[in-house]
């Protein structure tokens, strides 16, 4: 009886079973890359706005307070978009006759609100809160990145619960001390608590699922 | 593992399509979220505004002077200090209840005033360095003799081409910044007989009045 594969098989077989795990390793990879790429998670990517509006200028060289806008980051869940009449205060004098500065000067004068494109959001199944992270000392910069370098606003994290977690696990490593939690400057350059929170703040980790999902 | 029919495979991709749509419904779910836009209502925003004419419960503002810092039409004098103690959360002595006030008065004078009255409130802000027009100095003879009340009004309904600071700052913290303004005009006329005897000590000899 004659040989029914050609010796080469044992080479083309080879070469299908090895190469099926390298073309499924290979898709999984893709897969990953593209999930985790700024296409997905925004990261870095800058939006359009109704008005080029730069944090840089105004947190970084004018120096306002975050809250002077976000007024209600330490009472409430959501940190507050200013009302046009937060802009008019300064604008009704300064650069009052700007091209730039027009659609904001006509939603003060219509009430239409500027329709600004969200930043940074979460799925609607994460129960977010600021009010309670901005008491615990967790600063702006930690999670929105150094907006006082920010001509444009971008993402600065991917906001997947995996980057919740390295804070949620490790709540030492990112923060800090309740009074410096509107200071702009790198994360990095703000003073951690020290390996005994319990002694400067109340902070624990918190990874009951309940904790943001409910 | 791999679609061995076209039954199978369509069964694949119905799988794959709706798990893509769980994750669409799970992620923005319907309902609102805060200052979301709407198709529903005719102006287009989620958020609604007060019904005319009525009053949330328990926001009833039948204390003129703290809510509106006057008194039978006229600016109130006195500092309602255990009402805004109260309504900031603070507890313990008189003493303490000022301490508290006075540094919450001083962060929320940084935040919202500053920005015009610099943070001595001599008017030279980051916005009057840029061309906004330069506030008094909050050290003016005739301001530092106003009543309390003045300066609460004026946060709350704006003055010349102030604006009200009625929407940023709620009532309680506008009496702490009116309490750190006073402490602001008094760090700037205090006269050094004024300081208890230790601190008094430290000042350097001869310059004692600056």
């Amino acid at each position: 009886m004659p040989q029914v594969f050609h010796p080469s098989m044992n080479t083309i077989s080879r070469v299908t079973i090895f190469g099926a795990v390298l073309i499924v390793a290979g898709l999984l990879a893709v897969v990953f890359t593209i999930v985790r790429s700024p296409y997905i998670t925004e990261v870095n990517v800058v939006r359009e706005q109704p008005v080029p509006f730069s944090h840089q200028h105004h947190v970084g060289d004018v120096g306002l307070d975050c809250r002077y806008c976000h007024t209600s980051v330490e009472d409430s869940s959501f940190a507050g978009i200013p009302p046009t009449a937060t802009c008019m205060n300064c604008h009704s004098q300064l650069f009052a006759d700007s091209e730039m500065l027009e659609p904001v000067r006509e939603s003060y004068r219509t009430g239409t609100p500027l329709e600004w494109t969200r930043v940074s959001d979460v799925p609607d199944f994460v129960y977010f809160n600021h009010s309670v992270h901005v008491r615990k000392g967790v600063a702006c910069v930690t999670c929105h990145g150094d907006v006082a370098k920010m001509p444009l606003m971008w993402r600065e994290h991917t906001l997947f619960m995996q980057w919740c977690l390295d804070c949620h696990w490790h709540p030492e490593q990112y923060v800090g001390s309740p009074q410096a939690v509107f200071a702009s400057g790198s994360s990095g350059d703000r003073q951690r608590v020290a390996e005994d929170l319990s002694a400067v703040v109340e902070v624990e980790s918190q990874t009951s699922c309940y904790t943001c999902h409910r | 593992m791999y679609p061995h029919s076209p039954q199978m495979a369509l069964a694949g991709l119905l799988v794959a399509a709706m798990a893509a749509g769980c994750e669409q419904d799970m992620a923005d779910q319907p309902r609102y979220e805060p200052l979301e836009a709407s198709d529903f209502f005719a102006n287009g925003m989620a958020s609604r505004p007060l019904v005319e004419g009525t009053v949330a419960r328990g926001h009833l503002r039948t204390d003129t002077a703290f809510f509106e810092g006057t008194a039978d039409g006229e600016p109130v004098a006195e500092f309602p200090l255990s009402t805004v103690a109260e309504k900031l959360g603070v507890e313990g002595n008189e003493s303490q209840q000022l301490e508290h006030v006075l540094t919450r008065g001083q962060q929320r004078f940084d935040i919202f005033c500053a920005p015009c009255h610099d943070r001595v409130g001599s008017g030279n802000g980051m916005a009057v360095q840029r061309g906004f027009p330069a506030p008094p100095s909050l050290e003016l003879t005739r301001l530092r003799e106003a009543p309390v009340g003045h300066f609460y009004d004026v946060i709350t309904r704006g003055f010349g081409r102030m604006p009200s600071y009625a929407s940023q700052v709620p009532p309680a913290d506008r009496w702490a910044i009116v309490a750190y303004v006073r402490a602001l005009q008094l760090s700037q006329h205090a006269a050094a007989d004024d300081l208890p005897a230790e601190d008094r000590d430290k000042l350097p000899k001869g310059d004692a009045a600056p």
